[in-house]
C-alpha cells in the first residue's frame, strides 16, 4: 500500500529539519495519512488498546520500581509500602498488577480476530510472526513480573515453571540453575527477575515498532478479507482511526477502572498475600488467569510416550501449543481470508474458542477432581488434543475440501450491499 | 446476528478471564457472605466497628499475633479507626520498643513506630506456640478468601466481591466446636481423628487448628455509648468487628480508594459518551 507523501514542509525550518531527518514526514505519512480500509469493526480496535496498554505498563511498573526492593526479606514488605505509604501507590500499584490482566484480556482478543479474519495470510505472515513473538514475550514478561511481590504463589510459581526446563535432556539442569542463579528459587532469581522484567518490556517495544512496520506494508487486513482495491476503499487513519481508536480505549479503561478501584485483587490470588515461604507448599498452585489455558495443556500429558517421559512430553506439549502459532500461515490452506465467508470453518473456530475456554476453566481445576462429571485429567487430554487439531488437521484439511461464499469485489461494494440489506430489512 | 456473535464471543473471553478461583478440595461447609458496611461501591469503614474491632485486636490477639506494617499514626488517619492523635500518643506511650540506639536497648514508642511484635522473633513464636509461629495479621484479611460453585463465583467480579478474606475470618473465629462432629471424615474417607494440641474449626482447611478459641462472650469489654445502647458482647460480634478491623489493617486507603474510584468511573463514562458522539458525527460522513 505505498503511497506518496502529501508532507509539504511549511516554511524554511520545516524545510531544514525535512532535508536532514524526515521524521515529520515520516509521521505524517504513518500516523495520518496511511490509508485504513473503512470497513473495519471494532475488533480491530484492540491494536490500539495493545499499544495503550504497554504504555500504561511501563509508565506505572517505572514508578514502582522507584519504590520497590528486590531482596526476599524486603520484597513483600516494599509492595505493601508502596501500597501504604507512597503517594498515589495504591492505584499505581492496582493499575500494573490489573493492567496485567487487561493487557492480555486484550491480546486474546487480537490474537482470535487475527484467526478468525485470516489475518496472518499472505501477504502478513510476518506481521502474524512478530505477533506471536510479541504474546511469547509478554507471557514471558508477566511470569516474572508476578514472581516480584514474593508472596507464595509468586515464589511457588517460579518454583514450577523454571521447574520445567529441568525436563530437557542434557541441557536441562545447567539451564535451570542459570535461570535460578542457584539451586533453588532464592534472592538470585528474584534479582535476575526484576532486572528482566525491567529490560523485556522495551524489547516488546521494539518489536512492536517491526510489528507496525509489518503492518504498514501490505497495510490492514479487514472483515471481508479483499485487498483494498482504490482510494474509495479507505480513510486516512487521522482522524477516523484515531477517533475510534480512541473511543474504545475510553470503553476498555471502564472495566479496568472497575477492578483497580473497586475490586483491584479480584483476580488475582489469596496466598499471594502470604509472604514466600520455601518451607510451606499451597495447597493449590494456579497460574494466573491469563495462562491457564496452557497451564492445562502442559498438566494434560501426564503420561510417557515411548521413550519421553510425562514431564518431558508435557514441555513438548506447552511448548507446542505455542510454536504451533508460527506456523499458523502455511498450516491455513484456504484463499479466503475473511471466516465470514467460510461456513465450515465458523464452526471449528467458535469450537477452538469454546474449547480454549474449557482449557482455562480446567487449568484452574484441582488435578483429581471433575468437571462436568469428566476427571480433570481426561478432560484435559480431550481439549488438548482439539487444540492441536485445529492447527494441524483442520486449518489445512478446511482449505481443501471446503467451499467457500462468494467475496464481495471490493470493500466499497461490501459497504454498499451491507447498507442496502439493512435498508432493505427496515423498510420491511 | 453479528451483534450476538460479538457479545458471545466477548462473553467467552471474560469467562476465561474469570476462571481464576480455585475449586475448594477442602469441602468444609460453605462461607457465609456477611453483610460489610465496606463492601460494594459506596462501601465505607464503620469507624466504631474498627474501634471496637481494634480493642478486641489490642486485647486478644496482639498477645500472640504481629501486625508488623501498622503503624501507631496509621490509627489516626482517616478512613480508619481515626482515634484522635492525642490518643495514638497515649496509646504508643504504653508500649516500649527495640531499638539498637536506644539507652538499654528499648525506648518508649512514638506515632511513627510500627506496632510491636509479641515475640523478639519467629523462633520464639514458634516456640511459644506449638511449634508453629502465629501468622502476622498486617494482610490477614486479603490473605485468605472464600470460593464459591460455578457458576456463582462469576457474580464476584459484578458485584464485586472483596470481602472473602473478613467472610473467612468471621467464620473461623465463630467456627470452633468443643468436640469433633459425629461423623466427621478426612477427605479421603477415613474417620477424622484430631491430633494432639489442635482443635476442631469447621472452615480451617483439615479443621485442626492449633490456635485454641481466642474469643469467648464477655470476654473484652466494650464501653457503652453515651445514650446508653450496647453492642452486644459475643464472640459473634467480636469476630465481625476484629473482621472488619483486619479488612482495614490490609487496606488502610480502602474508602479513599472507593471515592475516587466512582469519581473516576463517571468521568470515563461521559467521556466515552462524548467521544462516542464525535466519532459517530465524524464518521456520518463515511459509508463504512
Amino acid at each position: 500500500m505505498a503511497h506518496e507523501s502529501s508532507y509539504v514542509p511549511g516554511n524554511a525550518v520545516e524545510k531544514w529539519v525535512d532535508e536532514r531527518l524526515p521524521i515529520v514526514r515520516f509521521a505524517k505519512e504513518h500516523l495520518v495519512d496511511f490509508p485504513t480500509p473503512k470497513n473495519l469493526n471494532y475488533w480491530w480496535t484492540f491494536g490500539g488498546i495493545l499499544a495503550f496498554m504497554l504504555v500504561v505498563q511501563i509508565v506505572t511498573g517505572i514508578i514502582l520500581a522507584m519504590h520497590y526492593t528486590p531482596h526476599v526479606a524486603m520484597a513483600f514488605d516494599s509492595v505493601e509500602h508502596i501500597r501504604r505509604d507512597v503517594n498515589g501507590g495504591r492505584i499505581i500499584q492496582a493499575v500494573h498488577a490489573v493492567g496485567a490482566s487487561m493487557f492480555f484480556f486484550a491480546v486474546y482478543i487480537h490474537m482470535f480476530r487475527g484467526l478468525y479474519f485470516g489475518s496472518y495470510k499472505a501477504p502478513r505472515e510476518i506481521l502474524w510472526i512478530l505477533g506471536v513473538l510479541l504474546f511469547v514475550l509478554m507471557v514471558t514478561t508477566a511470569f516474572m513480573g508476578y514472581v516480584l511481590p514474593w508472596g507464595q504463589m509468586s515464589f511457588w510459581a517460579a518454583t514450577v515453571i523454571t521447574n520445567i526446563v529441568a525436563a530437557i535432556p542434557v541441557v536441562g539442569d545447567p539451564i535451570l540453575q542459570l535461570l535460578r542463579g542457584g539451586f533453588a528459587v532464592d534472592n538470585a532469581t528474584l534479582n535476575r527477575f526484576f532486572s528482566l522484567h525491567y529490560l523485556l518490556p522495551f524489547v516488546i517495544a521494539a518489536v512492536v515498532g517491526l510489528h507496525v512496520w509489518a503492518l504498514h506494508i501490505p497495510g490492514n487486513n479487514n472483515p471481508v478479507g479483499v485487498d483494498v482495491k482504490s482510494t474509495r476503499d479507505t480513510v486516512p487513519f487521522h482522524p477516523y482511526y484515531t477517533m475510534k481508536d480512541l473511543f474504545a480505549i475510553v470503553v476498555f479503561c471502564i472495566p479496568f477502572a472497575w477492578f483497580v478501584f473497586f475490586a483491584p485483587d479480584l483476580l488475582g490470588h489469596a496466598d499471594n498475600y502470604i509472604m514466600a515461604n520455601s518451607q510451606v507448599t499451597p495447597a493449590h498452585i494456579v497460574p494466573e488467569w491469563y495462562f491457564l489455558p496452557f497451564y492445562a495443556i502442559l498438566r494434560a500429558i501426564d503420561f510417557n510416550i515411548l521413550f519421553i517421559d510425562s514431564k518431558l512430553g508435557g514441555v513438548i506439549f506447552f511448548a507446542g501449543s505455542l510454536l504451533v502459532l508460527f506456523f499458523v500461515p502455511w498450516l491455513d490452506t484456504s484463499k479466503v481470508r475473511s471466516g465470514s465467508f467460510r461456513p465450515v470453518f465458523k464452526w471449528f473456530y467458535w469450537l477452538f474458542i469454546v474449547n480454549f475456554v474449557m482449557l482455562a476453566y480446567l487449568g484452574a481445576s484441582a488435578a483429581d477432581g471433575n468437571v462436568l462429571g469428566i476427571p480433570v485429567a481426561d478432560f484435559s487430554k480431550i481439549c488438548t488434543v482439539y487444540y492441536f487439531a485445529y492447527f494441524i488437521v483442520i486449518l489445512p484439511l478446511l482449505g481443501r475440501f471446503e467451499v467457500p461464499r462468494p467475496l464481495p469485489p471490493s470493500i466499497s461494494e461490501s459497504v454498499l450491499k451491507h447498507d442496502a440489506a439493512h435498508a432493505a430489512q427496515a423498510t420491511h | 446476528m453479528n451483534k450476538i456473535k460479538s457479545i458471545l464471543s466477548a462473553l467467552c473471553i471474560g469467562l476465561i478471564a474469570a476462571a481464576t478461583p480455585v475449586l475448594a478440595a477442602e469441602a468444609g461447609p460453605e462461607i457465609k457472605k456477611e453483610p460489610w458496611s465496606f463492601a460494594g461501591l459506596f462501601g465505607t469503614y464503620d469507624q466504631n466497628q474498627l474501634q471496637r474491632g481494634f480493642q478486641v485486636f489490642r486485647e486478644v490477639c496482639s498477645s500472640c499475633h504481629g501486625a508488623r506494617l501498622i503503624a501507631f499514626r496509621n490509627l489516626s488517619e482517616s478512613g480508619g479507626p481515626e482515634f484522635t492523635e492525642g490518643q495514638v500518643k497515649a496509646l504508643a506511650a504504653e508500649y516500649s520498643i527495640a531499638d539498637i540506639s536506644a539507652e538499654g536497648g528499648t525506648r518508649t514508642a512514638v506515632p511513627a513506630d510500627r506496632w510491636p511484635s509479641p515475640f523478639a522473633n519467629d523462633l520464639e513464636a514458634a516456640e511459644a506456640n506449638g511449634g508453629i509461629a502465629p501468622p502476622d495479621l498486617s494482610v490477614m484479611a486479603k490473605a485468605r478468601n472464600t470460593s464459591q460453585p460455578f457458576p456463582w463465583w462469576l457474580l464476584n467480579y459484578v458485584t464485586p466481591y472483596a470481602e472473602g478474606g473478613p467472610d473467612y475470618i468471621h467464620a473461623l473465629l465463630t467456627g470452633y466446636e468443643d468436640e469433633v462432629p459425629e461423623g466427621t471424615h478426612n477427605s479421603d474417607g477415613t474417620p477424622f481423628e484430631l491430633p494432639e494440641g489442635k482443635y476442631y474449626n469447621h472452615y480451617f482447611p483439615g479443621h485442626a487448628i492449633g490456635m485454641p478459641p481466642p474469643l469467648s462472650d464477655g470476654l473484652v469489654t466494650y464501653a457503652e455509648a453515651e445514650n446508653g445502647t450496647a453492642v452486644p458482647m459475643t464472640v459473634d460480634q467480636y469476630s465481625r468487628d476484629f473482621a472488619a478491623f483486619a479488612m482495614w489493617m490490609a487496606e488502610p486507603h480502602l474508602v479513599a480508594r472507593k471515592e475516587s474510584g466512582l469519581q473516576v468511573m463517571v468521568f470515563l463514562i461521559v467521556l466515552a459518551g462524548i467521544m462516542y458522539v464525535v466519532k459517530r458525527r465524524l464518521w456520518a460522513k463515511v459509508e463504512h
